[in-house]
């Protein structure tokens, strides 16, 4: 037995009520991609939204990040940083043909049509 | 001290600081040790044997490269008829040793060498730890290592051989060609990344928690420092290239098409796949570890360098502080470089120049800390010992390394050098007289605390002489092949093309000085295991050195130190003015 | 020969060896799965339509409910090891190892779903980042599920030795559930809505 028990009972009550919290987000998550929005960057943009802030909530409160120590908060921002550079920096390379159609993509395309007839 | 002991290399037991524990058995004791030393050892010395192997598959395909179509003199018949018919190394065989050397000695040679061995056995002792934070994790990743190395050496007997997409296994030549040893690569590969993600998190967590008393951050040996921020590309580079390692097996094994894009055609028959991949996001998720990689190839050498240098000028280390910041922001740049591997994918220039800019002021950080070592030399007292011997080498060897690096950081001369001799001549100076040199010189450096004895000096010295000579003929030439245009990878030496006419008498000259290179290393594994047993008796501190793992005995038992260490200064007091003794340790309680 | 701060902090860095040991696992699974985002994101960039509507949202949702609810009983779990309540403390973790289990279970209808329409990994860039990101994340939750069979089952030994050590080991083992949950926070809308 531990020699020192602490008193989680409020601790407990806020993981539920988060828990709660998150189940309603859930509910919203499902209900905004039912509605067809603007346009598919908005649709994106929402549901990330929507997604961070239910990670922020388990982040924060499940996985106690809102009084952790500096090391782990350095470790986690620079891991978030190189994150965001892997996200980035590949798309950004091929920025400028976004949209377009590669030349052996089209000609793959126009020999399975043509096989189709 | 019993000198009839046994001296196998795995170490032997001495001053024993565990009050009661049962004695292991010989399999708990040498083989599945907890010990970091024992582990450290076993890394070294399995780092050790697959370097000599990755050398030996460039020794036989310098004879290729030297006399192509000519039957391979003495060991020729050894490789069957599947991949030398008549000794005459077959374009696929060629490929397939191409392939290994690279995979083996960054990822089986080097790395296991430098992080799995030197910092395993040095680092807890240089901060005064009695072990590792988790001794059964450090355990494992030495066997998943060892599985994944098996892994690699079991492909080369895959019916068609082994990966021979190069150690960068580009799709889709790596997903069409016509081998399972292909699989066995991204398998062994994934065996090896696990490996250093859970070495890396020991270490990491070892230097920050398990640091002795009065053992600030700045008070840290650099070598521990260098460790800390390669345990930091490990962890957070590698992962990447385990996801692209499964998407690569998903394509061979489950015919996804990550990597293969639409309407590819081989030998005149489409691809029948899915398609709409992209064999560049191969790439990008390859080099966004390969890059932090090749800092993790060098940052433990200058580690160990900066070591050797303080030790043996008998002088601080110039600007610690400049040294320290300079490797932890190397170690934050080397995420953002990775696409000058990829200059020429077709990229946009702003991108190129993003890339082109932070490869310039990468450049930046590696040279404060080679010029911070240079000035280390300035008014010391050298000596002249074999670890030192291969220190100053490091030091321009590195230089030319570095130097020959600016153009291929740059996209207008990278186009004319991408994929050239020269690209290769640019990274084995810093891998081979760079980081290799390093190694050696660890290996002559920390012997002793190992074992107990010193290595004898006279081939030391023989060693390094005849290493550094032929080094230098084997990769020098490279640079002048490189800028008249010869291709890598070429089984022919580059024959086939009429550019290359002027250039190929060097591959004799790269040829004969690799041989040469090869000899000179025998010595070493004379001096190595030859020393274990007759070496001449070494006391706890034989160079007269600063740092903690000095005050432990040699070898160190179980626990590592007689009594819980304290650190009272700096890793660097040498030549303290007022001082007897040259050399102050850390250790040593301040004079009444 | 012990190893210190296995279980106490220590004092400068205020963190036990196992807290700092998980979360620097944590972070390079970041790393891990941000890759395969990051491939998920290149490959529908370049890609000339890309399918929607091909996954059972209903499914999904109701698996995210699951994995909400287990990190929930999670972490409970944990507080009740720290009240020293230990019979409790055990039943969360082997509740949470259900609902991990009862996800699985709804993995494999959805799988064999696909599967007996023959779309596979081989189907098209889409399936095959949907399949390997899922099943990536599947596999962590089957090693989850092991981590906490052991604790609930042979390890619980631990908590008559030393409690302390062995409510920290249900903390990082929480800390790496909240962690597959987070994924499966992002994977959902990802996949299976966008």
């Amino acid at each position: 037995m531990s020699d020192h028990p602490i008193d989680m009972s409020k601790s407990i009550r806020t993981y539920g009520i988060v828990g709660g919290l998150l189940l309603v987000f859930t509910v919203l998550t499902v209900a905004v991609n039912q509605i067809h929005l603007a346009s598919i960057a908005l649709a994106i943009t929402v549901a990330l939204i929507i997604a961070c802030m239910k990670g922020s909530m388990v982040a924060a409160i499940f996985m106690h990040l809102n009084h952790e120590k500096k090391w782990i908060y350095g470790a986690l921002i620079l891991t978030v940083v190189f994150f965001i550079v892997l996200m980035l920096i590949p798309n950004l390379t091929v920025a400028d043909t976004i949209g377009t159609v590669s030349p052996y993509t089209a000609a793959a395309e126009h020999a399975a049509q043509k096989a189709e007839k | 001290m019993d000198s009839t002991v046994t001296h196998s290399a795995h170490g032997h037991e001495h001053g024993d600081v565990a009050h009661h524990h049962e004695e292991l058995g010989f399999l708990r004791k040498y083989v599945f040790s907890l010990d970091h030393k024992i582990i450290g050892i076993q890394y070294a010395i399995t780092g050790l044997l697959f370097l000599l192997f990755g050398f030996t598959l460039m020794m036989v395909m310098r004879f290729q490269l030297a006399y192509p179509g000519h039957p391979i003199p003495l060991i020729g018949s050894i490789f069957g008829a599947a991949n030398a018919p008549n000794g005459v190394m077959l374009p696929e065989f060629y490929n397939q040793l191409g392939a290994m050397h690279g995979t083996i000695m960054v990822f089986l040679g080097v790395v296991p060498l430098a992080v799995g061995g030197f910092g395993n056995f040095v680092m807890p002792l240089q901060i005064g730890a009695p072990d590792m934070a988790f001794p059964k994790l450090n355990m494992m990743s030495y066997w998943v290592y060892f599985c994944g190395g098996m892994t690699m050496l079991a492909s080369f007997f895959m019916p068609g051989g082994t990966a021979q997409s190069g150690w960068t296994s580009y799709p889709p030549l790596s997903i069409v060609v016509a081998t399972n040893g292909q699989v066995y690569w991204l398998v062994g590969m994934i065996f090896l990344i696990t490996s250093s993600l859970l070495g890396s998190v020991n270490f990491i967590v070892t230097i920050v928690q398990l640091r002795a008393k009065g053992l600030s951050y700045m008070r840290l040996p650099f070598f521990v420092w260098a460790q800390l921020v390669t345990s930091f590309l490990l962890l957070l580079a590698f992962p990447p290239l385990e996801a692209a390692g499964i998407l690569q097996l998903m394509d061979r094994v489950a015919g996804t098409s990550f990597f293969l894009p639409s309407g590819l055609v081989i030998s005149g028959k489409p691809l029948t796949v899915a398609g709409g991949g992209n064999p560049l996001l191969w790439q990008h998720l390859f080099w966004f570890l390969a890059h932090p990689e090749v800092y993790v190839l060098i940052l433990p050498a200058m580690g160990i360098i900066s070591e050797i240098i303080a030790n043996n000028t008998r002088k601080p280390l110039w600007g610690y502080k400049a040294l320290v910041y300079a490797a932890v922001f190397l170690g934050f740049m080397s995420f953002i470089v990775w696409a000058h591997h990829m200059f020429m994918t077709g990229m946009g220039t702003t991108i190129s120049a993003f890339f082109q800019t932070t490869t310039m002021i990468i450049s930046i950080p590696s040279v404060i800390i080679l010029t911070a070592l240079l000035l280390s030399l300035w008014g010391a007292s050298i000596r002249f010992t074999t670890p030192m011997l291969f220190a100053l080498a490091f030091l321009p060897m590195f230089g030319i390394g570095g130097l020959t690096g600016l153009p291929l950081g740059l996209a207008p001369s990278d186009i004319h050098l991408h994929d050239t001799y020269y690209v290769i001549g640019h990274f084995h100076y810093v891998v081979a007289p760079g980081t290799i040199f390093a190694l050696f010189a660890g290996v002559y450096y920390w012997f002793p605390k190992a074992t107990g004895r010193k290595m004898n000096e006279t081939l030391g010295k023989i060693h390094f002489w005849g290493s550094f000579i032929a080094i230098n003929f084997v990769f020098m030439p490279m640079f002048i092949q490189g800028l008249g245009g010869m291709n890598r990878r070429m089984y022919d030496g580059g024959m086939q093309y009429a550019h290359n006419a002027g250039l190929l008498h060097w591959n004799i000259v790269i040829g004969v000085a690799a041989w040469t290179l090869g000899i000179c290393q025998i010595p070493f594994i004379l001096n190595f295991f030859g020393s274990i047993k007759w070496g001449a008796l070494a006391d706890k501190n034989p160079w007269d050195a600063t740092t903690l793992e000095w005050s432990a005995p040699s070898p160190p038992g179980h626990g590592n130190f007689l009594t819980e260490p304290v650190v009272y200064r700096g890793p660097y007091e040498y030549s303290v003015p007022g001082h007897a003794a040259d050399f102050t340790p850390q250790f040593e309680p301040e004079r009444a | 020969m012990e190893i210190p701060y296995t279980v106490e902090p220590r004092p400068d860095s205020g963190l036990a060896n196992g807290k700092l040991g998980i979360w620097l696992f944590l972070a390079s699974e970041v790393m891990l799965f941000g890759a395969l985002f990051s491939t998920y994101i290149l490959l529908r960039v370049g890609a000339v339509e890309w399918p929607h509507g091909e996954l059972n949202v209903w499914l999904g949702a109701v698996n995210t409910v699951i994995l909400i609810c287990s990190s929930v009983t999670m972490v409970v779990a944990w507080a009740k090891l720290k009240m020293n309540d230990f019979a409790k403390g055990r039943l969360y973790i082997i509740v949470t190892a259900v609902l991990a289990l009862v996800f699985l279970v709804n993995k494999y209808f959805e799988y064999a779903e696909h599967f007996g329409k023959g779309e596979g990994p081989w189907h098209s860039t889409f399936f095959a980042i949907y399949f390997t990101l899922t099943g990536l994340h599947g596999l962590h939750i089957i090693g989850g599920i092991v981590v906490m069979a052991y604790l609930a089952g042979p390890g619980a030994k631990l908590w008559k030795r030393n409690p302390d050590q062995f409510t920290n080991r249900v903390e990082y083992t929480g800390l790496y559930w909240h962690f597959v949950d987070l994924v499966w926070i992002f994977l959902f809308p990802v996949l299976y809505l966008l």
